[in-house]
């Protein structure tokens, strides 16, 4: 049961795995423009698991801010996370060890969450380690691959690849604004408000800029347009990536 | 170009992360009921992107034009449905171009 669970993880990963290479590639390639080393994408992409989380990161370090800036930038930009994992702890058998629940917790993604709660009945913990076994370290190695490739191509092609990741960015967030015009609005008002902290606040670092705003903006959406509670599944959030996962593979 | 250690700053984002991800799994293990917290965790995953996107992508380019350019397309892109992949790769191809051109 262990083992088939297991290598039904493994199996899943890969498609995940290999959509997750491209993506930590641009990852990489931002992560090089910063200074850091192959190592040290590498370490990052290995703990982190995370594109807008690792991202949001790298413009802390950017900014040579503190280290609380740090803690704070990553609940912001990963505070998804924590709507998913609760969901998933609905999945869980209640007596399932804490052990286990936390090598779970290690690699809550949008893509390797969303088959997790795809699988009937109480998820095996054994399917999660198969799928973290493969997903993982393509995400991992494809960092430290785009440090290095960064650091081997001419200048105009990093100049290029610079953009990949916000591409992607944009593929996630524009299709849902498209259905949903509160989403569209929103997106609208992130863009001018981060232009003119942007413009005209340049001491405030990238990092307190993301914070603030987030906080605010996300704050007065909740207010105005409180989502009908019933109509919340988690899908709604991890739409975007998923769709970008499945176009790959 | 970086001031303080970078291990710590990756020893911070790791450490703050796997909380996020493991504490809702372990301690609380309740889901949240609360009608303006679960609006707000809905909406903060797109207005974050949406921030670290606009400027920063204009930003990253070598001619901030190029990096104009491969946000409209990239916007344009989107919107008629084009996946996560095919949209990157575009961006960066346009921006390719332009940088050619204009140097």
């Amino acid at each position: 049961m262990r083992g088939k669970e297991f290598l039904q993880g493994m199996r899943d990963g890969v498609p995940i795995g290999l959509g997750y290479f491209a993506v930590s590639f641009s990852l990489g390639i931002a992560a090089r423009n910063i200074g850091l080393n192959a190592w040290q994408g590498f370490l990052l992409s290995l703990f982190g698991v995370a594109s807008a989380g690792e991202y949001a990161a790298l413009t802390v370090i950017a900014a040579g801010a503190s280290y609380w800036e740090m803690a704070v930038v990553t609940v912001i930009a990963n505070a998804r996370y924590l709507l998913m994992s609760f969901a998933l702890s609905q999945r869980l058998n209640p007596r399932l060890n804490l052990c286990h629940r936390m090598l779970i917790g290690y690699s809550v993604t949008d893509e390797l969450f969303a088959i997790a709660v795809a699988r009937p009945k109480y998820l095996n913990p054994f399917y999660s380690y198969g799928s973290y076994l493969t997903a993982v370290p393509c995400w991992a190695i494809g960092t430290a691959v785009g440090v290095m490739a960064g650091n081997f191509m001419p200048e105009r092609a990093v100049s290029a690849f610079s953009v990949a990741l916000f591409g992607m960015f944009l593929a996630v967030i524009i299709p849902p604004a498209k259905e949903n015009k509160i989403i569209l609005f929103f997106i609208g008002l992130s863009f001018l408000s981060s232009y003119i902290f942007t413009r005209f606040l340049p001491a405030l670092s990238g990092g307190s800029r993301t914070i603030l705003l987030t906080l605010i903006l996300s704050a007065l959406a909740a207010a105005f347009f409180p989502i009908d509670i019933n109509n919340i599944n988690n899908n709604n959030i991890q739409d975007g990536d998923q769709n970008g996962v499945e176009s790959i593979s | 170009m970086i001031n303080n250690n970078i291990y710590i700053y990756l020893a911070v984002m790791a450490i703050v992360i796997y909380l996020i991800r493991v504490l809702p799994l372990t301690i609380f293990r309740r889901e949240i009921k609360n009608r303006f917290l679960r609006s707000f965790l809905y909406y903060v995953p797109y207005i974050t992107l949406a921030v670290m996107t606009f400027p920063a992508m204009i930003d990253a380019t070598r001619s901030p034009l190029a990096g104009a350019a491969a946000l409209i397309l990239g916007i344009f892109l989107s919107w008629i449905g084009l996946g996560l992949f095919p949209v990157a790769v575009s961006c960066c191809l346009i921006v390719f171009i332009l940088e050619l051109l204009i140097k």
